[in-house]
């Protein structure tokens, strides 16, 4: 139980050593301690996890010492380990390592090493940290600090400055989110007086009944930071652009753990969201309208990465569906699995990407799969997951899960959804596939693209593979004494009507895109090329036109105001004083002739005026 | 005693400094580096066998150590010395960045070394006289005596500013803004003074007796608009927008050492100065003039950010936000709880931290490349070793992330005013949307994007290093573990607490017979 804190201090050291050692640690040297870090941690959790499951898997809190502590408002740095900081933890450093090692072969012949692990080490730390938190404010430290750590790297070809504003935008609309969550924790602490989450779940039903509006209010704010950082409706336009950072990076922050904080955050704090029965609709709605609106946009993407950055954002909305129909153990689930075949998509991603020097626009790669088998199998079995083809595949258990839930929750319409959200999953992905590794050649990149070699490439995909299958599957978090029971664990009417239309919509997506991109590409064409498909090829590339509308709602008055107030007009106005005092003086000076027949007249003026004054007064 | 030591040994040694110039360059600094050092060790020495804890319960006047001697008996002058919790972690404070003023100007002056540092030491005299002073009559004197060795440090040292200001306008601005509303405080002193007398038929400048006073004889019209006088000349200082005018203009064109003393000290003086008497004197009025308070602290916030964001200058910038950084002080000093006012004096040394370590960055940024203009910047990440990596923490400060000790200030502040005050908390939260534009700014337009050069400027060397993490671990330090910082101030601040929820005040010791 004591080594739970090395799970966060690994990364930490990591990241010290490699901040301070400057130019001391060759750039193999970086990769090693970084790797190696993130290798220790991973070995910590697996160490922790089995004694805590020996233990009978109750939740045990961990109190390093008090954080702040002033009048009522006590908040401690404690740590609290249960099955789903458990799962959590496990995605993160587990995945996490897998990644940190692909990313020794990606980076390498990259100067910047030491500051890319330095970073890569912070924000394992601070991920870690976010989902350990016993408190809020401990939570909101490690959602922050991810926060920046995203920023780090999503600019961290910082010589582009379009990268720069690409992390600057990500920071933006996520502190949005933040500062919602923020207000959030004011409500929960003044109403509540706390911040410990178990007290809080155990306070909020005795202090609100269901429905009350304190708490529809302080889930609503919470819902919008899980809503900034998960990547969904309306604090969703970062993502795409996040991808401007090296590949390793989307796996791990912008596909396997970061962009999830906000699924975790609903589920740790699922007590309070059962109570506001009315904003938890809303979680699931959301969910639906983010998975159709980013699964449309993915089908009319040219980047592979963004092509998995919308599929990403699709599949948080599946999270986000199982969370508002209260199957919280779905959404973990998923969540997990999607770590798993998403972080393989974003590694063989970056597989290809370096393979075919840094091309990633599918228009200039394809008919790769001969010479880069290795990623074509990732992509296959990872793409494979994301479709959820039927019983082989991680993604299937998971995602049948939440549709079935859905169902059995009488949410019909969040199903149905879910349902034309796999048929589009189907399609984006089978046109990244055949795109990609299919066809001819669309430049000499990818005419000469060399496969990647060795076991720090191999390994991770491998492993990946394997758990994007079934094998994925038959990982079972340890969610019972966590979440509560979901709607759907006691019924079994139509479950398995409802598991064989999914297979259907799963395999029949497949077969018609395999049909249409690798057979009928004329047709896909000639579909686009007409006035109204290109249209709508125009409006899904540019995913709705929401970048736009924030552009011209938010954005460019934001600038106008700064452009206007640039000089300080208060501060001008108060100028106005001095320019007073400037121009009396001028006046009294000019009064000042040196003629004596002009004083002679002012005087005898003024006399005549007091004499009057007097005279009348 | 050890009061007017205190006092004292920044003055002795600002003589010292003078008369050493004769012996060369580097006397001057050594004496002024162990002058701040000797002061600093004094304070923390104070601090470590001082209690500050116990007594919290007996009301405003109970100090930890205290000196008093006549001083102009005829109209109750007295040098009346007092320290309690907050003043020492101020004075603290004032020691420490005092430490960081002389060596951040270890290369930057090379002039007149003698009297800058005689300037440097007199404000920091002039500032620990303020924070200990309970007697209104010095308290008046030290307030106005720190003003006039600022404006010889921004006159002569000062760099002329990107809009064309000289530095000579900058200080006079500066010395009149400050100058006028001191005025006003000295006629709100003399106000009540005169109403003490009034009441008892005799002169006293006494805090006790001029508390007993406010409280039972003024009418509240009166009261009022004392406590305005209060008010306006602490507003001025600290700024609250719309009385900021010089702040851009003094910071910008002040060499570095004065920003640094500016930011983390001189704006400093104000907060206490509300907490220490405009609140204690006037707690009815204060709490009447709350509402107003808060917004103009909203104003301040969103007001100063959005020009921050608008800024060319680094060094304006980072005075912009300070500005926006004060209005969350403005708001936890008027929100009278607890939790709000512990907030504010963490924030308090945040602020002094992170706008310090800003400043010094934008020095040591001049220093190498002779501008301040950010557009003239660019793509220096690869170009300058270790400043880019501290230039991201103190940003990451400055936007409160969690960690640093801006977050606890902040966080503290706002959820301390959130029970009473729950749409001023809401509004001024937007504040932090606005603080990572401008922050962030910083990063994007300095650090981020193609390198307008290739040639690799010289990296931080081993004064410059030490200084910044030193500071650094600071912020972290309290951000972290701010337990001693909130233990020290605590007793004094529940007292503050006390007298805004107009709880019956304790009885207070008589002062004239």
């Amino acid at each position: 139980m004591n080594l739970l804190t090395l799970t966060f201090l690994f990364p930490l050291l990591g990241c010290l050593v490699l901040a301070l050692s400057g130019d001391r640690l060759s750039l193999r040297g970086a990769a090693t301690v970084g790797v190696t870090a993130l290798g220790l941690a991973a070995a910590t959790t697996v160490w922790v996890g089995l004694d805590f499951l020996e233990h009978g898997s109750a939740a045990q809190v961990m109190e390093l010492w008090t954080w702040v502590d002033v009048g009522d408002f006590q908040s401690s740095m404690g740590l609290l380990v249960d099955g789903l900081s458990l799962t959590m933890l496990g995605v993160i450093t587990g995945v996490g390592f897998l990644i940190h090692l692909f990313a020794a072969w990606y980076m390498r012949g990259d100067t910047g090493v030491r500051r890319f692990y330095a970073y890569m080490n912070l924000f394992v730390f601070s991920m870690v940290l976010l989902v350990l938190g016993d408190n809020l404010l401990l939570l909101y430290l490690g959602w922050e600090g991810v926060g920046l750590c995203s920023y780090l790297l999503i600019g961290y070809y910082y010589h582009d400055s379009a990268n720069g504003w690409a992390a600057f935008k990500a920071f933006l609309v996520t502190r949005i989110g933040d500062v919602l969550m923020a207000i959030g924790l004011f409500i929960l602490f003044v109403e509540l007086g706390t911040l410990n989450i178990q007290t809080l779940l155990a306070r909020a039903p005795e202090v609100w009944a269901r429905g009350d509006l304190m708490i529809e209010l302080a889930t609503l704010m919470l819902l919008g930071g899980a809503l900034g950082k998960s990547a969904q409706l309306p604090l969703h336009t970062w993502l795409a652009d996040a991808m401007a950072g090296p590949t390793p990076v989307s796996a791990l922050i912008h596909a396997a753990t970061m962009v999830t904080a906000g699924v975790y955050l609903i589920a740790r704090m699922h007590g309070l969201f059962l109570l506001a029965p009315d904003v938890l609709t809303l979680v699931g709605w959301i969910g639906a309208v983010t998975l159709l609106m980013a699964g449309f946009a993915a089908l009319a993407q040219t980047d592979i990465k963004r092509v998995l950055a919308y599929s990403t954002m699709s599949q948080i909305g599946y999270m986000f569906l199982a969370l508002g129909v209260g199957a919280f153990d779905a959404a973990i689930f998923h969540l997990m699995t999607h770590a798993f075949f998403k972080a393989l998509l974003f590694l063989s991603a970056g597989s290809v990407i370096v393979s075919c020097h840094h091309e990633q626009d599918m228009r200039r790669l394809g008919g790769l799969w001969r010479k880069l088998p290795l990623a074509y199998a990732g992509f296959v079995v990872g793409g494979s997951a994301l479709a959820a083809l039927p019983l082989v595949t991680a993604g299937f258990y998971s995602k049948d899960e939440i549709l079935w839930e859905a169902l059995a929750s009488g949410h019909i319409g969040l199903m149905m959804a879910g349902l034309v959200g796999a048929l589009l999953t189907s399609l984006y992905t089978v046109r990244l596939i055949v795109g990609t590794f299919h066809g001819t050649p669309g430049s000499d990149h990818s005419r000469h693209a060399e496969s990647g070699r060795g076991l720090v490439h191999g390994l991770p995909l491998v492993v990946l593979i394997v758990l994007s299958t079934l094998v994925g599957a038959w990982i079972h978090p340890p969610l019972d004494e966590v979440l509560p029971a979901s709607p759907g664990a006691a019924k079994e009417a139509g479950r398995h009507a409802l598991e064989i239309g999914a297979m259907l919509v799963a395999v029949g997506g497949v077969a018609v895109a395999l049909w249409l991109f690798a057979w009928r590409r004329a047709l896909v064409a000639r579909l686009v090329a007409l006035p109204e498909g290109a249209r709508l090829w125009r409006l899904w590339h540019h995913a709705w036109g929401f970048d736009a509308l924030f552009d011209a709602v938010l954005v460019k008055p934001f600038r106008g105001l700064v452009w206007l107030w640039r000089s300080d007009w208060i501060n001008g106005l108060c100028n106005l004083v001095p320019l007073l005092a400037r121009g009396l003086r001028w006046l009294l000076t000019r009064a000042q002739t040196g003629r004596l027949r002009h004083y002679a007249v002012s005087m005898t003026l003024g006399a005549t005026v007091v004499l009057i004054f007097l005279a009348v007064g | 005693m050890i009061l007017v030591c205190l006092i004292l040994i920044p003055f002795i040694g600002g003589l010292l400094c003078w008369q050493a110039e004769r012996y060369g360059e580097q006397p001057p600094r050594w004496i002024a580096l162990g002058t701040m050092l000797l002061e600093l060790a004094l304070v923390l020495g104070v601090w470590w066998y001082g209690d500050y804890g116990l007594n919290a319960m007996q009301g405003a006047s109970d100090w930890v150590l205290e000196w008093r001697a006549d001083w102009i008996p005829r109209f109750g002058i007295e040098v009346h010395l007092a320290l309690d919790g907050l003043s020492l972690i101020m004075i603290a404070l004032t020691g420490l960045l005092g430490v960081l003023a002389v060596v951040c100007s270890w290369h930057e002056i090379s002039r007149r070394i003698g009297f800058f540092h005689l300037n440097l030491l007199w404000i920091l005299g002039g500032v620990v006289g303020v924070f200990l002073a309970i007697d209104l009559f010095l308290f008046f004197f030290f307030w106005e005596m720190m003003l006039v060795p600022m404006y010889f440090l921004i006159a002569l040292w000062g760099h002329s500013g990107s809009t064309g200001n000289t530095r000579i306008q900058a200080a006079t601005k500066f010395f009149i803004y400050t100058q006028a509303s001191g005025l006003l405080m000295l006629v709100a002193i003399l106000g009540l003074v005169f109403a003490h007398h009034a009441a008892t038929g005799e002169y006293s400048f006494s805090y006790e007796a001029l508390r007993h006073t406010a409280q039972n004889e003024l009418s509240p019209q009166m009261a009022w608009w004392l406590m305005l006088g209060f008010f306006i000349a602490f507003a001025v200082k600290m700024p609250v927008v719309p009385l900021h005018g010089w702040l851009p203009d003094a910071h910008a064109q002040a060499p570095t050492a004065g920003s640094v003393d500016l930011a983390g000290i001189l704006l400093k003086t104000a907060a206490y100065g509300m907490l220490r008497f405009a609140l204690p004197l006037f707690p009815e009025a204060s709490q009447a003039f709350a509402p107003v308070a808060m917004g103009l602290g909203i104003l301040g916030i969103f007001y100063g950010a959005i020009l921050a964001c608008g800024q060319h200058d680094l060094k304006r910038l980072v005075a912009y936000s300070s500005i926006s950084h004060m209005g969350f002080v403005l708001i936890g000093i008027y929100s009278g709880t607890e939790l709000a006012l512990q907030g504010v004096v963490v924030l308090m040394v945040a602020h002094a931290f992170s706008a310090s370590g800003l400043f010094i960055i934008s020095g040591q940024l001049y220093e190498r490349l002779h501008t301040r203009d950010m557009r003239l910047m660019g793509g220096l990440w690869g170009r300058i070793k270790g400043l880019p990596g501290i230039a991201l923490c103190f940003v990451a400060a400055s936007m409160g992330l969690p960690g640093t000790a801006n977050f606890v200030g902040e966080f503290l502040v706002l959820f301390g005013t959130f029970d009473a005050w729950p749409w001023v908390v809401v509004v001024a939260s937007g504040g932090f949307v606005l603080a990572a534009i401008y922050s962030l700014f910083i990063m994007q337009r300095v650090y981020f994007g193609p390198a307008k050069e290739e040639t690799p400027l010289g990296g931080l060397d081993g004064r410059e290093t030490v200084m910044m993490l030193g500071l650094l671990a600071l912020v972290l330090w309290v951000g972290l573990y701010p337990g001693p910082l909130l233990d020290t101030s605590e007793a004094a601040m529940q007292n503050v607490e006390r007298i805004m929820t107009l709880e019956e005040t304790p009885a207070l010791p008589e002062e004239t017979p």
